[in-house]
């Protein structure tokens, strides 16, 4: 369980997480959803200790993550863009990561073959287009199979048909009990992939709960339309 | 040992980018020309030591916030990975300073063996060489870094810095130090002047060879004073204070900086 205790963040004049309290269930997928800008990826990077908080504590099991490190080895990340050294071929990028994780697994192989990537294993980073990028981080973030994973915008630049291998594999992660966390701004994957909902605007959380309620509340049948109702709401 | 993989990783991709081997190979042709026409003797290594004091500043500020940006996105990678700052900061640090160093000493040394030269000059003139060379391109390597995290997010700023820190540090402090003597000549400014070499590492450098050859006679009144007080115990221990101090700082500055920045 990830709890966020009075998160605030400024850059410079600008505050981009206004004093944050947000608990994120273990077990259970969360969606964050929001206007560009309002904060989602900084509060994901501020988990993964990127952005250092101007104030307010972070916990991952009840434990502070300030100036931690080995928490991260729970953690599964993926980030909207994905950048990569880009002399490193795909097969010496997992196993650098292998190396600085301490891990044999094989996980890796049956991800690559599962995306299709496994021909293209031995080039280097900088000859793969944006999709195939995509999938590296995927693979990168569910390979060590840790028990939280981050996903960015993940299916931002992937194809419909490995968007929809994607979703899947996220899927049986969550069936395996993993607590997934994930940023969209397609809600019909939000819709189709978590259960809980957090709705956020200019650095403050303005819904979070389960899904159903929202949209039971904002009289909707679809999320889109509940959440296109509250962004309504909000900005009159 | 996280710290190590990294370093495994970066020595293996800048041997693949092969500019270090061409920067090993510039010292190899000047030491190689310099002991052909300098007679393997102190005017061959006075001369190596010029060039280096002005080329391994240069190399290591540029190349230090140059490679702090071209390796972002590793920086970025590793940092979601289980691994402290301070361990990713040294493993940056040592996966180009160490091979820089490497390359300049083997340059160096490796014409200085196969001339023979080792066996007939004074080996400590040469030690001293090597180490100082070694000691400048950690200290302008860190200072590099140092730029380049300042100026993260603007890389031209962060060149830019170097770049002129670079001119101001190896070729106008002398000409401001050379102005003051003239234009305070009259007064007792031995003091002042021992400091503004102490506060130039490049300069320290600099004195530490002259001294080293015998040649502080060159630099007259100002020189004499030097002589006398670097030759002393205490001058020795205050000029190597300095230097680590100057090693530590950027060091220092840059470490907490990469602790504190956001990604």
């Amino acid at each position: 369980m990830i709890s966020i205790k009075k998160l605030r963040k400024d850059f410079g004049p600008r505050t981009v997480l206004n004093e944050l309290d947000l608990k994120i269930p273990a077990g259970q997928a969360t969606g964050i959803v929001g206007p560009n800008g309002s904060g989602k990826t900084t509060t994901i990077k501020s988990l993964l200790g990127l952005v250092k908080p101007t104030s307010g504590d972070i916990l991952v099991d009840g434990k502070l993550i300030e100036g931690e490190w080995q928490y991260r080895n729970k953690i599964g990340y993926m980030p909207q863009i994905a950048r990569y050294p880009e002399n490193m071929t795909i097969g010496e990028l997992f196993q650098f990561i292998k190396n600085m994780r301490d891990s044999d697994t094989n996980r890796d192989r049956e991800l690559l073959e599962y995306f299709e990537l496994d021909n293209e294993i031995d080039k280097r980073m900088r000859a793969l287009s944006g999709g195939m990028r995509q999938k590296v981080g995927a693979i990168l973030a569910m390979m060590f199979d840790p028990e939280i994973l981050i996903f960015d915008e993940p299916t931002a630049g992937l194809d419909p048909k490995s968007s929809v291998q994607f979703k899947r594999l996220v899927h049986e992660e969550k069936k395996k009990g993993k607590t997934v966390l994930l940023t969209s701004h397609i809600m019909s994957e939000i819709e189709e992939l978590t259960d809980h909902l957090v709705f956020m605007v200019e650095g403050n959380i303005r819904y979070d709960g389960p899904m159903h309620e929202l949209m039971e509340r904002q009289q909707e049948q679809r999320l889109e339309g509940a959440v296109a109702k509250m962004m309504e709401e909000t900005a009159a | 040992m996280k710290t190590l993989t990294i370093l495994r990783y970066q020595w293996k991709d800048l041997l693949r980018g092969k500019w270090i081997v061409g920067y090993g190979l510039i010292y190899l042709l000047i030491a190689d020309a310099m002991i052909r026409f300098g007679n393997a003797g102190p005017k061959a290594m006075l001369s190596i030591s010029n060039i280096m004091l002005l080329l391994i500043p240069l190399v290591g500020m540029i190349y230090g916030a140059l490679y702090l940006y071209q390796s972002r996105e590793f920086t970025e990678l590793l940092l979601a990975q289980p691994i402290d700052r301070a361990s990713l900061f040294w493993g940056l640090f040592g996966g180009l300073a160490i091979p820089l160093a490497l390359a300049f000493t083997i340059g160096t040394a490796l014409p200085m063996i196969y001339t023979g030269m080792i066996l007939t000059a004074n080996l400590q003139s040469i030690l001293l060489i090597l180490m100082l060379g070694i000691a400048l391109t950690l200290l302008f390597t860190g200072l590099g870094f140092w730029f380049g995290l300042k100026f993260f997010e603007d890389r031209v700023k962060g060149l830019g810095f170097a770049l002129v820190s670079w001119l101001f540090l190896a070729v106008l402090y002398d000409g401001l130090v050379l102005l003051a003597v003239f234009t305070f000549g009259d007064y007792p400014i031995e003091k002042p002047m021992l400091a503004m070499a102490l506060a130039n590492p490049i300069d320290l450098a600099r004195i530490t060879v002259l001294l080293e050859f015998d040649i502080s006679a060159l630099m007259g009144y100002t020189g004499a004073v030097f002589s006398r007080f670097f030759g002393s115990m205490m001058g020795v221990s205050v000029a190597l204070s300095c230097l680590m101090l100057w090693l530590g700082i950027p060091l220092w500055r840059s470490q907490r900086q990469f602790e504190k920045k956001d990604f």
